[in-house]
């Protein structure tokens, strides 16, 4: 076991932290006010090439893995970018990661080359109104349409739709009731001709928009169907452990956020002649959040690295999204408490992290389903639903 | 064309500086940033070889450790390799001593241009750059904040308190770069992975044929005598507004005799 700090690692963190630096706490809140998508933010980062830090060198990305994606993803939020810098590259980051895995070659060869420069918005279509955490009940269907296909159906809490020029879309291609055997995986275009986008009003990260997507009989070439057809549920399990990492590592850097304004602000507000932070039930909670974020950075890492090296992840990456979820709000919630009534006040940003740092908890998985998973694939307890 | 730039690392401002009470100077057993007064330098040497088509970044430093961090942060920028001359004996320096280290591992590269700071963030001398042209016996342009190489000469547009003036001078020729007159890029990630491989020439003062008395505190021309804390700036007058604030704030303004 070794536990040295990782050169690579901090010299990534160190080049994203540089760029965020110019992307400050009134920058996020503005856009989140604004609810408008952070451009010029993307523009950078994805010129510094950390957008593409995962696609293979090979289409001219930095060739790297989930542990340097996760120091990237952690590091924006904990600019106090949170949410919304992070779900505005978290896709295009690894979100094309079944088509380098099962992408025929003309898939790759078009849209990983613009992934690792950024050039590509990618959307993620799977959840439906009726279709949430049981996946099996996906409705939205192909039908074969000459060498093509044609996508009727909608989707729900897309993100980044309405900036997305594609969509990895799951959909139904068998039978009605064939549950997760008849569902294949495609790389779609979000012609407007064919998809109406609409954003759903949302309690936070409201620079980037999730959104009902109505798909009505969209034309879909066949090569854009990413690996088998009937396995596409397969396919995207294969990005479902990265995803918790990288979600987990977004998590575990808000939390950071939150807790460095927690502790300036301890530090410096002054009540009844002493700094509040010299109050232990001021300074306990910090400590606490600070020692829980560690610990899901720890168990997140763990998850990376086994990724990574071809190992199963599947425990280890459920565990560090529960801890870092559960460790992002606690620490969220202990520096909105150690700020008082400012705390509520938009100008001291906790209150950001906080209503950013609670979407952890439900997306992409609940945390109730997360115990599930343990409970049933690890323990191998009886399923109770 | 070969421009060398002169970088200086020095300790994380953002980090509360500690003064070594013995030397009476900062503490340089921390972790070594780039100045970001060098890194505007590093960008103009950038922008005028990608101008000229060819040729190279060259980057010279010292230490009295072998600190590189803050050399491939201007590696990771685009530079192609770097002197440093890494010495024990280098600890004290004055100007004139850097002045003195600089011009032989300058003179070494064979340069077309070599580009400066005006001054360093930490010891803000602002003598080096003139004091290596003269040690190199070549033309010295200061303030620049636009350089044009045409063949042989460099056009500078050096900064004036009134404005600029229009300077001429043939190379090589040693021109420090003002604050602020370009937009140092940030490393990108290939950028920095590919720093760690580039030539870093490690040099000691003895392989650039310097005595060690002449250099660091043995060479010393300077004594730091005592350090005093500035002094803390006293809070300002608050004025309540009772329906005369503006005639106390007009009394108080005709008081400093601005009005």
């Amino acid at each position: 076991m070794d536990f040295s700090p990782d050169e690579d690692h901090d010299l990534i963190a160190e080049g994203v932290r540089a760029v965020c630096g110019d992307f400050g706490d009134g920058y996020w809140s503005d856009l989140d006010q604004r609810h408008e998508f952070p451009w010029e933010f993307y523009a950078r980062l994805a010129d510094g090439g950390w957008v593409g830090i995962a696609v293979p060198e090979e289409y001219g990305g930095g060739g790297r893995g989930i542990a340097e994606a996760a120091v990237v993803l952690r590091t924006i939020a904990a600019s106090g970018a949170a949410m919304n810098g992070c779900s505005a590259v978290h896709l295009t980051i690894f979100g094309l990661n079944p088509v380098v895995v099962f992408g025929n070659d003309r898939l790759k060869e078009t849209f990983l080359p613009r992934a690792a420069t950024g050039d590509l918005h990618v959307a993620f279509g799977v959840t439906e109104a009726n279709a949430g955490t049981d996946t099996s009940q996906i409705s939205t269907r192909a039908v074969r349409d000459g060498d093509g296909w044609r996508i009727r159906g909608q989707k729900i809490w897309t993100s980044k739709a309405l900036e997305s020029e594609v969509v990895l879309l799951l959909v139904r291609t068998g039978e009605a009731d064939s549950g997760l055997d008849g569902l294949s995986l495609f790389l779609a275009d979000l012609d407007p001709d064919h998809v109406d986008i609409r954003p759903i009003p949302k309690v936070a990260r409201n620079a980037v928009a999730s959104c009902e997507v109505f798909y009505d009989d969209l034309p879909v070439e066949g090569w854009r169907l990413v690996g088998e057809e009937g396995q596409g549920f397969r396919h995207i399990l294969h990005g479902l452990n990265p995803e918790r990492i990288l979600l987990a590592s977004e998590a575990i850097g808000i939390g950071e956020v939150a807790l460095e304004r927690a502790v300036t602000y301890a530090k410096d507000r002054n009540v009844f002649g002493r700094p509040i932070g010299m109050n232990q039930a001021i300074s306990h909670p910090l400590a606490k959040a600070r020692i829980e974020l560690h610990a899901a950075w720890l168990a997140a890492q763990e998850a990376a690295w086994r990724y990574d090296h071809g190992l199963s992840c599947g425990e280890q990456a459920n565990s560090a999204k529960y801890l870092a979820a559960e460790a992002s709000f606690m620490a969220a919630d202990v520096a909105l408490q150690t700020h008082g009534g400012m705390g509520f006040a938009t100008e001291y940003h906790v209150e950001r992290y906080w209503r950013e740092a609670r979407i952890q908890r439900t997306v992409p998985v609940s945390q109730e389903m997360t115990l599930n998973f343990v409970a049933q694939k690890v323990m191998g307890l009886p399923r109770s639903y | 064309m070969k421009v060398v730039v002169c970088v200086k690392q020095i300790p994380d401002p953002a980090d509360p500086g500690e003064l070594d009470p013995d030397s009476k100077t900062l503490r340089r057993d921390v972790k070594l940033i780039l100045d970001e007064s060098d890194s505007y330098g590093v960008e103009m040497a950038l922008q005028l070889v990608d101008t000229a088509g060819e040729g190279e970044v060259h980057l010279v430093s010292m230490v009295p450790n072998n600190e590189v961090s803050g050399l491939r942060t201007a590696l990771a920028m685009g530079a192609a390799g770097a002197s440093l001359i890494s010495d024990e004996c280098l600890a004290g320096s004055d100007a004139l001593g850097t002045a003195k280290v600089l011009a032989k591992a300058i003179a070494a590269q064979e340069p077309d241009l070599v580009l400066t700071a005006t001054e360093s963030s930490d010891g803000y001398t602002g003598t080096v750059p003139v004091q290596i042209a003269e040690l190199l016996g070549l033309p010295s342009v200061t303030f620049a904040k636009e350089i044009e190489i045409d063949g042989s000469t460099a056009k500078v547009k050096r900064q004036t308190e009134a404005g600029y003036d229009d300077v001429e001078c043939p190379l090589p020729a040693v021109v420090s770069v003002t604050a602020g007159v370009v937009e140092p890029r940030y490393p990108s990630f290939k950028g920095i992975m590919a720093a760690k491989n580039k030539p870093v020439e490690e040099l000691t003062v003895e392989a650039l044929g310097i005595d060690a008395g002449e250099v660091g505190w043995a060479g010393s021309r300077q004594d730091i005598v005592e350090i005093t804390a500035a002094p803390v700036r006293e809070a300002g007058e608050i004025i309540e507004d009772e329906g005369d604030a503006h005639e106390r704030i007009v009394a108080f303004l005709d008081e400093l005799k601005v009005l």
